[in-house]
């Protein structure tokens, strides 16, 4: 893993030495809170419904054991014991107080942590496949690029303003876990017809109240030019993004309305003029950094434990069968963490099962934890011998539920219960649903299914791309839920397509469950899933399930 | 005529804790709504927003809010501000647990 260096020590320490004199001058009143908002946002501090929030990078969704227990050492600390991991990888504490802040970012600086950039009209914490180094269908670890780009774009002084945020997602894999086609850039490791790895450049795509499908760029851009070539797009982007509208301002939109050839000449044009100026400066430094990411000692032995544990256990079958990837190494796992327990808050984590995890990773683990975009924790390398044990574990943490890529895998942002953007609350509509699915015991039978819920417009719980979104809405005073079917967010982007008329509060997880045991009947055979059959069969079918009376109606 | 104009509270996030406070007829920031002042004339309430905003040492965001006349104060008529006189519906955290 990368080791801070003195130079990022030093930065990241003034940092919060700066802002800690901001603090104290917002509460002794000498900042107002205009002057004081882009400062705090710079350094991750929203203000929301009930109280400060704090949003801590986890940078690639990487971390080791001693990162995950400083993150339960501040949630107890100064917060409320727990956290909540988010869809881009950051964890954010709900209840800091303004004075405590600093000392929370000092705390995280011990460990090689920031906030730096989690906010404003930056380039965000970079994203990246949570399997990344342990898939099995890898060209190659992308977090080496990703680190690069994080050195690259903290407090780089071209991009500090840009019309809006912005957002890079990284995958070295074939399958895209990454969901980079609904970032403003998404990087995609190919190989080119000689068998050299590079990148397939995506730009333009995003969720929010104008959901876009990325484009691509460049089909294959060598590796050694990544990083002039980014520079070129943000710069690009940087003047010719809108700034008149706010609700324009992403580059999605920059890409819409000039057009991606014009895009690409311009991108070309910068390219060409600045690429000389890097002048390897940058492959050193990814050469140094890429030794960080070298892949842990992988050892050889039996796995006749893990067979014979997995047939006298049926629960840790039910638990390998669903919550295990396939690992590149021999005899290993990639082990998904499900913080979703049924009726749990998606996404949270309590300060004793982040230390229990920690401890996992330490022991079975090689030190690795990753965070998922799915708000799930990863085990990126576990022996398959350490499973029965790693598992026992888990349960005793209440971390043992086997239902990662199921219906009550929901992702949820925080919604009307923490966001003072909110329409309305998308937290207790995941609850129910997961609840209800766990009651009813079908959620195998159902198999893979994607369920995604935003408390508004903004989409930051990637509704837009779950196979079935739910968007909730201010509708004349009360919660309102309208739903999205047939969205994707892998190699086949997809943006869902809108059902109907919204539903209410009371409503909607009866809705959901007539879609899903409606789909049951509907699917060509118990292989075919929800996305499949909506692919199959289109729309119609589907609203038939949800509107039932109308559908009389029609007929007559 | 003039378009009716729906009573209102003045409220904002305290600036340490940053919770929702609500603006009382004497200008204290106060933490239940059932105590804050009801303002039933936009001219009004203009003034006391104005009022409000310049106590930026103990409170941020201040903004004007619908309310109506309940048997014990003000009480939200949105469910957005019913929200902010509890907390939120996962944990018992926030105001329902002070
Ligand atoms: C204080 C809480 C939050 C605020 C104020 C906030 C604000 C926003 C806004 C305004 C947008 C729309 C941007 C645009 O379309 O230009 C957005 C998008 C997004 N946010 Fe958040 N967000 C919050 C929490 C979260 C959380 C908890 C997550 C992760 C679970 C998240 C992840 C995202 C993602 C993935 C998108 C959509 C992708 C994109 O187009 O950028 N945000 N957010
Ligand atoms: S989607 Fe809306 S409600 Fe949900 S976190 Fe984003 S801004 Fe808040």
């Amino acid at each position: 893993m990368y080791q801070y260096n003195d130079f990022d020590e030093a930065f990241v320490r003034a940092r919060v030495a700066q802002f800690r004199g901001q603090v104290e001058r917002r509460i002794d009143g000498s900042l107002t809170e205009d002057e004081f908002k882009p400062l705090r946002l710079m350094n991750g501090l929203y203000l929301q419904l009930h109280a400060y929030m704090l949003r801590v990078a986890v940078p690639y969704g990487t971390l080791n054991s001693a990162q995950m227990r400083q993150l339960a050492y501040i949630a107890d600390r100064w917060d409320k014991g727990y956290g909540h991991f988010t869809t881009r990888q950051n964890i954010q504490y709900n209840w800091p107080k303004l004075q405590d802040v600093p000392d929370m970012l000092d705390a995280l600086a011990d460990v090689g942590m920031h906030a730096i950039q989690t906010s404003g009209n930056t380039i965000r914490n970079v994203t990246a496949d949570h399997f990344a180094g342990a898939a099995s269908d890898e060209i190659e670890d992308p977090r080496p690029i990703a680190e690069l780009l994080r050195q690259w774009s903290t407090d780089h002084p071209e991009f500090q303003f840009l019309p809006r945020k912005f957002k890079i997602a990284v995958t070295g894999a074939e399958q895209d876990r990454a969901v980079t086609r609904a970032h403003d850039i998404g990087l995609r490791m190919v190989r080119n017809a000689a068998g050299e790895p590079g990148f397939e450049v995506i730009v333009g795509g995003g969720l929010g109240r104008t959901p876009m499908v990325g484009k691509i760029l460049r089909d294959f851009l060598p590796k050694a030019d990544l990083l002039p070539y980014v520079e070129a797009i943000v710069s690009v982007y940087n003047l010719l993004g809108r700034r008149d509208n706010k609700y324009k301002a992403r580059i999605k939109i920059t890409v819409h309305e000039n057009g991606l050839e014009k895009i690409q000449h311009l991108v070309e044009d910068r390219f060409t003029a600045i690429r000389a100026g890097f002048s390897g400066h940058d492959q050193a430094l990814l050469a140094q950094i890429e030794t960080a990411f070298a892949p842990p000692a992988f050892v050889t032995k039996s796995t006749d434990g893990y067979e014979a544990a997995r047939l006298a256990n049926p629960a840790f079958r039910s638990w390998t069968d669903t919550n295990l990837a396939e690992h590149k190494a021999e005899g290993y796992a990639i082990v998904s963490i499900s913080i979703k327990k049924h009726g749990s808050t998606p996404g949270d984590a309590t300060s004793d099962q982040m230390r229990v995890m920690a401890d996992l990773a330490e022991t079975y683990g090689h030190n690795e934890l990753r965070i998922s975009h799915e708000q799930n924790v990863i085990l990126p390398h576990v022996h398959k011998s350490d499973l029965p044990a790693a598992y026992q574990a888990l349960r005793a943490a209440d971390l043992a539920a086997a239902n990662i890529g199921l219906a009550s895998d929901i992702i949820a942002c925080p919604g009307m219960d923490y966001c003072a953007l909110a329409t309305a609350r998308s937290i207790p509509i995941a609850q129910e649903i997961a609840t209800r699915f766990d009651e009813l015991k079908i959620e195998h039978d159902i198999g893979q299914l994607k369920i995604k819920i935003s408390g508004c417009i903004n989409a930051c719980g990637h509704h837009h791309v779950g196979h079935i979104g739910i968007l909730g809405l201010d509708r004349a005073g009360v919660e309102n839920y309208q739903i999205t079917l047939g969205g994707d967010g892998t190699e086949t982007t997809t943006i869902g397509e809108r059902a109907g008329p919204g539903f209410s509060a009371d409503e909607i997880v009866p809705a959901i469950e007539r879609l899903v045991t409606g789909y049951m009947d509907l699917r060509a055979d118990e292989n075919e899933t929800f996305l499949q059959a909506y692919r199959r069969l289109g729309m119609e079918p589907f609203k038939a399930i949800l509107y039932p009376a109308e559908d009389k109606a029609n007929a007559a | 005529m003039a378009r009716s104009f729906t009573p209102k509270v003045v409220t904002a996030n305290a600036l340490l804790e940053g919770d929702a406070v609500w603006l009382t007829e004497d200008n204290r920031w106060t933490r239940d709504i059932r105590e804050a002042e009801l303002i039933t004339d936009e001219a009004h309430g203009d003034l006391r927003l104005l009022e409000a905003m310049a106590q930026a040492d103990l409170i941020a965001g201040a903004y004007l809010a619908d309310a109506r006349s309940g048997p014990d104060g003000p009480e939200p008529t949105h469910f957005r501000e019913a929200f902010r006189t509890r907390g939120p519906s996962n944990y018992f955290h926030g105001k329902q647990a002070e």
